[in-house]
């Protein structure tokens, strides 16, 4: 079981409640805007505490209200993509790639920064900074961050919005590589059905 | 170009001043951030308290750090009993008097910035493997840092230009308490010190318009384009 997820959340006046469980390979988490989904990745990163419930990714519990298990986003070992990228604005490339790389306990890097920058074509852009780089460039660095810190699952939020169609296959690409030869357990929060019916093993709809 | 004494007066508010920044700078970071970032009962109060000095006139700051460091004050006695120390009419007395004006100046600075760090990196460094201390030296502070930088300066240049609350606290004492508009102000007492009046005064307007510009510009860079202004 790759993610185990059964959880109630509080945003303000709304009360987000989401349960599902699925295999391996990518999961989508589809539905409206304002649904939540956003709010469940963030559950799971550890950034969101739900207010009951449980998670458990890949057979460990990260979350368990009635267990009183809490474990900080530091120690989750989650590779997350963020809508937004969130790329540090002071460091530069390589020094975003590293963050989580220098952090990780060396038996859980799985990826060099040579393979990754082969993976994801960004070798030249190493001493650029975050403001300087295009929409996809930046997307790329930010994958590349998140592999990087030797991530046991990936949770991407609209991995492919605001990029071209040329872009956005690079991606598609980048995320079943990711699925077929590193073998992680996805988890992509997306509203478009072409992308869910490209890379989607499982579907969960959220209302 | 000065005389000798006259020298002896801008080292001393240098000692002074740069004194004050570095004991205030811990101080005012923390304020900064409880104000900026936690969320805790009566911190309207606490606002307030550390606002004071900016607004209550400079002799009463003067006055109640007298009542406080005076040899059987809340905080001259256990000095005293503690390290053995009293600051009363010495340069560290004028120390303390130019760091608590300083401290309201350099808590809203630090504050402006620490409020313009985008908690979302924070979140992102977390996910990536960094605990809260980590997450606070590495991204954070970095990013705060102009902004800190920033209400240092400032912090030094309202240290230096100190007066009435240092002249109530301890005195007017050359060599030991007389800072640069203390010595300007005790030679405008004395017949033919106008000279003297006018290259100290000088100093200052140098000193002041030079911390101003580098704060300003360190602000700048701190907003970014979202025009981060500490004044």
């Amino acid at each position: 079981m790759s993610f185990d997820v059964d959880i109630a959340l509080q945003r303000g006046e709304t009360r987000i409640a989401c349960r599902f469980a699925t295999g391996p390979g990518i999961t989508a988490l589809t539905g409206p805007s304002g649904a939540g989904k956003t709010s469940v990745l963030h559950a799971i990163a550890g950034l969101l505490r739900p207010v009951q419930g449980r998670i458990a990714v890949g057979g460990s519990v990260l979350f368990d209200a009635s267990a009183g298990i809490d474990m900080p986003p530091q120690h989750r070992a989650c590779g997350f993509v963020f809508q937004d990228l969130r790329l540090f604005p002071h460091r530069r490339v390589r020094e975003n790639l590293l963050y989580g790389w220098r952090l990780a306990p060396p038996q859980r890097r799985w990826l060099s920064l040579e393979e990754a920058l082969a993976f994801l074509d960004i070798g030249p852009l190493l001493r650029r900074l975050p403001r300087t780089l295009s929409g996809g460039e930046a997307q790329r660095i930010a994958i590349g961050r998140a592999l990087l810190s030797g991530p046991r699952f990936v949770l991407m939020d609209e991995p492919l919005t605001s990029l071209d169609g040329a872009r956005r296959d690079g991606i598609i690409t980048v995320i079943e590589r990711i699925r077929d030869e590193l073998g992680l357990p996805i988890l992509l929060v997306t509203h478009d059905d072409r992308e869910v019916d490209r890379l989607a093993d499982h579907v969960i709809p959220l209302v | 170009m000065l005389s000798g004494t006259e020298w002896a007066v801008v080292a001393l508010s240098a000692k002074v001043s740069f004194a004050s920044i570095f004991a205030t700078l811990p101080i005012a970071f923390a304020f900064a951030w409880l104000l900026a970032r936690v969320r805790f009962p009566g911190k309207i109060v606490v606002d307030g308290l550390v606002h004071l000095p900016l607004v209550l006139p400079p002799v009463v700051t003067g006055c109640l750090l007298l009542l406080a460091f005076a040899p059987d004050g809340p905080v001259g006695r256990p000095l005293a009993a503690l390290f053995g120390v009293s600051v009363l009419f010495r340069w560290t007395g004028a120390t303390v008097a130019a760091a608590v004006m300083a401290l309201p100046l350099m808590v809203r600075a630090i504050r402006l910035s620490l409020e313009a760090v985008d908690p979302r990196f924070e979140q992102a460094a977390r996910t990536l493997g960094a605990g809260p201390w980590r997450c606070f030296f590495t991204i954070t502070l970095p990013l705060a840092m102009p902004g800190v930088l920033a209400g240092a300066v400032l912090g030094f240049a309202r240290s230096l230009g100190e007066f009435g609350a240092t002249i109530t606290f301890v005195s007017n004492i050359p060599g030991e308490t007389q800072t640069l508009p203390l010595a300007i102000y005790a030679a405008l007492q004395v017949p033919g010190g106008d000279a003297s009046v006018w290259r100290l005064a000088l100093i200052s307007v140098v000193l002041s318009l030079a911390a101003l510009i580098v704060s300003e510009a360190l602000s700048r860079r701190a907003g970014q384009g979202r025009g981060g202004h500490v004044l």
